[in-house]
């Protein structure tokens, strides 16, 4: 690895870990898309502070675009409030207004502004650590390493200082009001973080994989974890595995790192979303399965205890009776027997003793309808789940 | 060229009449759909759906290699479909809360798609100059054959919606009584849906991926101030996405390198903003016009009260009182009691008031009107 390699990668895992921070609240908050507005609308402020500071690491600049995110989220919720439209489409009218003043700014400044619409969307992640911070005559090492690490920064020591009120805010508005935590206050400082990394990151990734640096980390984390602490740990350790994977990904097809970058955090949630346990599609699909199944044995037993003639428990009666298809009554039939539940005796079926007490208590539960009743008795009752 | 030369060309010209007719199509068809994408609150899915189309047309162009503009739509279609139905897949099976998916289909769909086409660029053999246009849109690369795809695609859409008119609108308004009628929810869904995520596809080449959803929202949410009536939003939205096509196309092939996308964008955001202001029944300016008009009359009428608690206790009710005893009340002032007397609820002569039976019954009356509605 050559030092330009190195530096690439570090700017890149500090730009991922930036930005997975502000969004697993921005997730959490249901807040998420209010990152890809931002991160379009800041376009003016970047290229009307480039016009002034023609620098695009100026903290000037950074300081101006920020603002013009913030701006962004007043906008939003201004048109919200008049209650002409709804909130997604008040977003989703302000953001490409802005953008587009930006890239036409960008357009008809062309020859003054070193800024391409290429640039925009992608950032350029290959060329930072050419752009060197020099310190009477010294070389401090890049530019935009210097910004990411000081928004990282920033970001980490609010983190650290508001960790309590931000968890408290998020989880609960009320609570965190009534206890003297303002949500407005955190609501805005959470917005003006976001907006400082997304232009600090700006430069990096561009305006939209800064996006997928936001939510996918967090995301996928929240499919595997209920805990905010770990679940802020594994956003930062899937962007940074993320950065690192990416930039090999990229070195090797000769392509764009951030867009290789986004490419292993998709991959990532197509893992984690297809096989997490108890929260991955696969998990879930598997569980709706058996509880369907297991509802389907508890009817199928009510039947039977509802009725004591031979004719309404002959096997052939079920069928027509309960309307199951074939296939289904004999997958119910063969998981009741496999549990002792029933016994059959001349194609006629009837409860064993076990069935019938179970039938009695999921007969109590149905009345009572408590859902702490019906698990523990399937753990009691159950010898093979559905 | 200026803009009266771009539209005294555009009767001569059959490249400009080719592009006009293309944007207006385009502008009239997302008009139309974006009406119900935004009623159905699915304003964001737009976004979503034109970012996830990009990896589709490099998609299509690396299997191709062709830059038909139909092939690679048709990927366009097949990935933009492929995240739609991924985030309903999300929603309704994990945890994950719509914005979530969307942000995350919307960002990572692209990221690959950027990759993919930086990796296209690349290529030694590969013709793909071009390909970045889809990013914000060329109307100038717009021939006849798109358009010809475009008319087809409205004239379809447009039979469809005619067709299913009573089950869209009912869907929309209120989807569990729609089911209770024994309408199949899901097919009507999918189909309106689908119908959605064509619509943005069709503008990718005009509008290009990052912009195409504000089309889809702006003209529908700047119809929405107009009317109450589903039927007249449509229409209305279908007009208002057609201009802003027509003189947004028209703005940006009279100036130097610019994109049709934005300035699109921009025509269809001054559109809005006209109606959010304009619009007589729900615009802020009449609104405000409104407020200000209730707050005034609220004014008059708390004189006017306070004028019968004193006169009340009166036999002659039109017995004079001075004005200084309405000095320890706020609600007056000389232009109040001017109003008043215009509208003879009182006289004044001198520094004196007295209350009028007119005035006098509209006070009475306030008080039943207000024991009415309790």
């Amino acid at each position: 690895m050559t030092n330009p390699q190195i530096e690439i990668q570090l700017i890149a895992s500090l730009v991922a870990v930036a930005c997975a921070i502000p969004g697993v609240f921005l997730v959490l908050r249901k807040m998420a898309l209010i990152s890809d507005a931002i991160s379009h609308a800041i376009l003016p402020g970047i290229v009307i502070g480039f016009f002034i500071t023609q620098d695009l690491n100026s903290p000037l600049l950074i300081l101006l675009a920020a603002i013009t995110g913030v701006i962004t989220v007043v906008l939003v919720e201004t048109i919200q409030k008049t209650n002409l439209v709804k909130e997604d489409t008040a977003i989703g009218l302000v953001f490409p207004a802005l953008f587009s003043i930006g890239v036409i700014l960008i357009a008809k400044n062309a020859n003054d502004v070193h800024l391409d619409v290429d640039a925009v969307l992608l950032g350029e992640l290959a060329f930072a650590p050419f752009d060197r911070l020099l310190v009477s005559g010294v070389d401090l090492g890049p530019k935009s390493l210097w910004v990411m690490g000081t928004v990282l920064l920033i970001t980490l020591v609010l983190l650290f200082l508001f960790f309590k009120e931000l968890k408290v805010s998020t989880f609960d508005t009320g609570l965190s009001s009534a206890m003297g935590f303002s949500p407005l206050v955190l609501h805005y400082g959470l917005m003006s973080v976001s907006s400082v990394t997304v232009v600090g990151a700006f430069d990096a990734v561009g305006a939209i994989l800064v996006v997928a640096l936001m939510i996918a980390p967090a995301a996928t984390s929240y499919l595997l974890t209920s805990d905010l602490k770990k679940m802020l740990g594994l956003s930062i350790c899937f962007g940074v595995f993320a950065a690192i994977a990416g930039y090999w990904l990229a070195h090797w097809l000769d392509a764009s790192i951030s867009g290789s970058m986004t490419t292993v955090l998709g991959l990532i949630f197509l893992l984690v979303y297809l096989f997490a346990p108890s929260k991955g599609l696969l998990a879930v699909l598997y569980r709706q399965k058996q509880q369907r199944k297991e509802v389907s044995l508890i009817t199928f037993l009510l039947h039977l205890n509802n009725h004591s003639e031979e004719e309404e428990r002959h096997i052939n009666h079920l069928n027509e009776h309960i309307n199951w298809k074939k296939l289904r009554s004999k997958g119910v039939l063969d998981f009741a027997t496999k549990n002792n539940m029933i016994r059959i005796e001349n194609d006629v079926v009837s409860l064993t003793e076990k069935g019938e007490e179970f039938t009695n208590l999921a007969i109590e539960y149905i009345l009572t309808n408590k859902d702490e009743h019906i698990e523990h008795i399937k753990d009691d009752f159950f010898l093979f789940r559905g | 060229m200026t803009i009266t030369e771009y539209f005294n060309l555009l009767f001569t010209d059959y490249t400009l009449r080719t592009i006009t007719l293309g944007t207006a199509v385009l502008g009239a068809i997302c008009g139309m759909l974006g009406s119900f994408a935004v009623l159905r609150k699915q304003s964001l899915l737009g976004d979503a759906v034109s970012h996830a189309a990009l990896p589709g047309i490099a998609i299509a162009f690396l299997i191709t290699g062709t830059k038909d503009s139909n092939v690679l739509l048709l990927g366009a279609l097949v990935s933009g479909l492929i995240g739609t139905f991924w985030i309903r897949g999300m929603i309704t099976k994990t945890h994950l809360k719509t914005d979530t998916a969307l942000g995350l289909i919307l960002s990572l769909f692209f990221g690959f798609g950027m990759l993919l086409l930086t990796f296209i660029q690349k290529m030694p053999n590969a013709n793909q100059a071009g390909l970045d246009k889809y990013l914000f849109g060329q109307a100038a690369t717009l021939v006849e054959s798109d358009v010809k795809i475009m008319i087809i695609v409205t004239g379809v859409c447009l039979f469809i919606l005619l067709l299913f008119w009573k089950e869209f609108k009912i869907l929309l308004f209120d989807p569990d009584y729609t089911k209770t009628l024994g309408f199949n929810t899901r097919f009507i869904d999918v189909l309106i849906t689908f119908f959605i995520v064509l619509a943005i596809v069709l503008g990718l080449q005009t509008v290009g991926v990052v912009l195409m959803s504000a089309l889809l929202l702006a003209p529908a949410a700047a119809a929405r101030q107009w009317t109450n009536s589903l039927g007249f939003m449509v229409f209305l939205a279908a007009i208002f996405g057609a201009f802003s096509g027509v003189l947004g196309t028209a703005i940006s092939a009279t100036q130097n390198n610019l994109s049709t996308g934005p300035v699109i964008v921009l025509v269809a955001a001054v559109f809005v903003i006209f109606s959010f202001i304009f619009s007589p029944g729900r615009g802020l300016l009449f609104r405000e016009i409104r407020f200000r008009k209730n707050r005034k009359d609220l004014q008059l009428k708390k004189t006017l009260q306070f004028m019968y608690g004193i006169v009340e206790s009166h036999e002659n009710i039109s017995h004079p009182h001075a004005i200084r005893i309405l000095n320890n009340f706020h609600g007056y002032t000389k232009g109040s009691l001017r109003t008043l007397e215009e509208k003879e609820w009182i006289t004044i002569s001198g520094q004196q008031w007295a209350l009028t039976q007119k005035g006098f019954d509209e006070a009475k009356d306030m008080y039943n009107q207000q024991l009415k509605n309790d």
